[in-house]
């Protein structure tokens, strides 16, 4: 009996070495490039944020004198603020309109067909076509929407792209306009999977329309909400591409993020060819993103503990968006903002977190049901 | 008594309503680009607003290929997208064979590395990548870095293990009864029945490389491997582009015009490959 023990221990280990052989072939091909340029770099990332990499000569580890001179760093100080600027209503706007024509494109309707091909195309839209002509439509004196606003009564209508107060609410409706329908189609995805016998069963029970979001919808299309809410954060505190074909940075450096920066000092027309000081304040920017990931992970995890809408952890997740947005405009712009204002901002912080943890608390009994 | 169905009927009115002017608000962006490119270039920027042009100037389409170097502009950009969407779905689907077929150590520790990468924005990573990039000495070969950049990327893995993974093994099973082996199992029996997902992932793989704007913009300096896209940004930054107006919207519609026909004509691929996969972008 052992002998036959032995050639079968024999033909197992040449089967898992024949399925590693197999299993890398297929992978291979796709790997070496994926691994070539993006984990490869993304491990040089750690590296060079810590050294004086530049154009030319060699690079010595610094440690964190590049991070102490971008804290000292007005330019990339308003970049922070911007970006946080840019990214909290981007969010709010895109991820809202996106659910609310998800919700009425979800119905019967006559043309919906073509309601939903109108919401996406945007997005399939090339970033420098969209740039030419939101700026003319944008265009002070010139332009559509000046002329629109003048029509309805504003005297001094904004010069949107070229005016430093107005450029980045430009570069915020640009950016809801463009990217709504993809989110639109995720929440539509994840609507398909709300079970219709549910929406008959409260409408047996004499549940109205209000209800029924509340009480069926929004708890089964938690998964996707929390999916969304992720990737919007990062694909809004990463804007780059829009920025660099509609404004460039300015006025000034008034529309300048953290993506921006980074290039700017390395590939943009007025390099200075420092790559690893770029190369730190791309690990902040990559710090910024795992921090909301998680964040909102933990959100996910924990609302179906959290009964009411009052709860400890509403108060922190909103104190801590307050803390990072307040700590990013006041590194930007020291000046300038009253109480107001910061008020305004704490309520826009505390209302983020208290819909991110109302929405998600309701346990929904087949939330597990993973959207795929 | 109809008030209730009168009351849905007004309902159904205001939405109908709401959506004709979201429609509108979606839209109108492409109307002016279409007006604009038929304007003469003194009335692209006019004073009152104009939105219908006067004479509509269908020469604008014919003067923009001597205008521009719209015809390299566009091989360069069929080039590279035919080409990035041909390694992509090749590499992506085969790659998505090994994660969802075949049992062997590591696996799942290597699909939770491709995975790990979604969440780090590619801004965060350009530089390295782009030091490595030269340092390998692909900066400046021909189109090579885009479609190295473009060709090898995760979502085509993503996308296909998805949809491999909803195939009944029991084909594949019977199958390699008959004696077809595993190559033969992805080329014969996989790749057939993943036409919808395939489609998904080619449509929006070319869509995504026609339209990139950063990579080309980082990495074809040369003016002789300009995209599209990076002829048109240029066009616009030309100084004596001020009295090119109206071309630079006919060149806009021009680029525009393959994607709007794509996409009209394969919609439902695009709305499923985002919807099951959720990651481009």
């Amino acid at each position: 009996m052992a002998t036959t023990a032995v050639p079968s221990r024999r033909r197992t280990n040449a089967l898992r070495r024949r399925n590693t052989l197999l299993g890398w072939s297929f992978i291979a091909p796709n790997f070496i490039g994926f691994a070539l340029i993006t984990m490869v770099p993304i491990v040089l990332l750690f590296y060079m944020a810590f050294t004086d990499w530049n154009a030319l000569g060699t690079p010595h580890w610094t440690g964190l004198a590049n991070l102490e001179r971008l804290a000292r760093n007005t330019i990339f100080r308003a970049s922070v603020a911007q970006t946080f600027y840019y990214a909290i209503p981007h969010v709010i706007l895109t991820g809202a309109i996106a659910l609310g024509l998800a919700l009425l494109l979800n119905q019967k309707l006559r043309g919906v067909a073509f309601f939903r091909a109108a919401a996406f195309f945007p997005y399939i839209t090339s970033i420098v076509a969209i740039a030419i002509v939101w700026n003319l439509l944008f265009s002070q004196d010139y332009g559509p929407i000046d002329a629109a606003l003048r029509f309805l009564g504003v005297a001094h209508p904004p010069g949107w792209t070229v005016s430093s107060d107005w450029a980045m609410p430009a570069l915020i409706i640009v950016g809801t306009w463009r990217e709504m329908g993809y989110y639109m189609i995720l929440f539509l995805a994840g609507l398909q999977t709300v079970p219709s016998e549910l929406y008959e069963a409260a409408r047996v029970d004499g549940a109205s329309a209000w209800n029924r979001f509340w009480h069926v919808t929004w708890p089964l299309l938690r998964p996707t909400t929390f999916f969304v809410t992720v990737m919007l954060s990062i694909q809004s505190f990463k804007i780059f591409d829009l920025i660099q074909v509609m404004t460039d940075g300015g006025p000034g450096t008034s529309t300048y993020t953290i993506s921006f920066f980074i290039y700017n000092r390395t590939l943009g027309t007025n390099s200075t060819g420092e790559f690893g000081y770029a190369s730190a304040a791309s690990l902040i920017l990559f710090v910024i993103c795992l921090v909301f990931t998680i964040l909102q992970f933990i959100v996910n995890q924990q609302s179906d503990l959290v009964k009411p809408w009052w709860s400890p952890l509403v108060l922190v997740v909103g104190l801590a968006f307050f803390g990072l947005a307040v700590a990013a405009f006041s590194l930007g712009r020291p000046l300038g903002l009253g109480w107001v204002e910061y008020l305004g901002l704490f309520c826009v912080c505390f209302v983020f977190a208290m819909g991110q943890s109302v929405f998600l608390r309701r346990r929904a009994d087949s939330a597990g049901r993973r959207q795929r | 008594m109809n008030s209730p169905r009168r009351g849905r009927s007004i309902g159904r009115i205001v939405l109908y309503v709401c959506l004709i002017a979201f429609a509108a608000f979606l839209l109108v962006p492409f109307f002016w680009m279409i007006m604009s490119s038929l304007k003469r270039n003194i009335d692209v920027f006019s004073v009152p607003v104009r939105w219908i042009p006067q004479v509509f100037q269908w020469h604008n389409y014919v003067d923009i290929w001597t205008q521009a170097d719209m015809a390299t502009w566009l091989k360069n950009t069929i080039i590279l997208s035919v080409v990035v969407t041909f390694l992509q779905v090749l590499t992506g689907s085969f790659a998505a064979y090994g994660f969802a077929r075949v049992r062997f150590p590591g696996r799942d520790a290597l699909f939770l590395a491709y995975v790990a990468t979604i969440a780090v924005p590619w801004q965060a990573y350009m530089i390295p990548q782009f030091i490595l990039m030269t340092k390998i000495h692909l900066t400046g070969q021909w189109l090579w870095p885009i479609i190295v950049l473009q060709a090898f990327g995760a979502f085509g893995v993503f996308l296909m293990k998805q949809f491999f993974e909803t195939i009944p093994e029991e084909l594949s099973e019977s199958a390699r009864l008959d004696g077809l082996s595993e190559y033969g199992i992805w080329w014969r029996i996989m790749l057939p029945l993943s036409g919808p997902a395939l489609a998904s992932l080619a449509l929006l793989t070319f869509v995504t490389t026609w339209n990139d704007y950063m990579g080309p913009l980082f990495y074809l300096r040369d003016r002789a491997y300009f995209t599209i896209q990076l002829g048109l940004k240029t066009f616009q930054a030309d100084p004596q582009g001020s009295s090119l107006d109206a071309l630079l919207f006919t060149g806009s519609v021009l680029s525009v015009l393959p994607i709007a026909i794509i996409f009209l004509a394969g919609q439902r691929f695009f709305i499923e490959g985002i919807a099951t996969s959720g990651l481009k972008g």
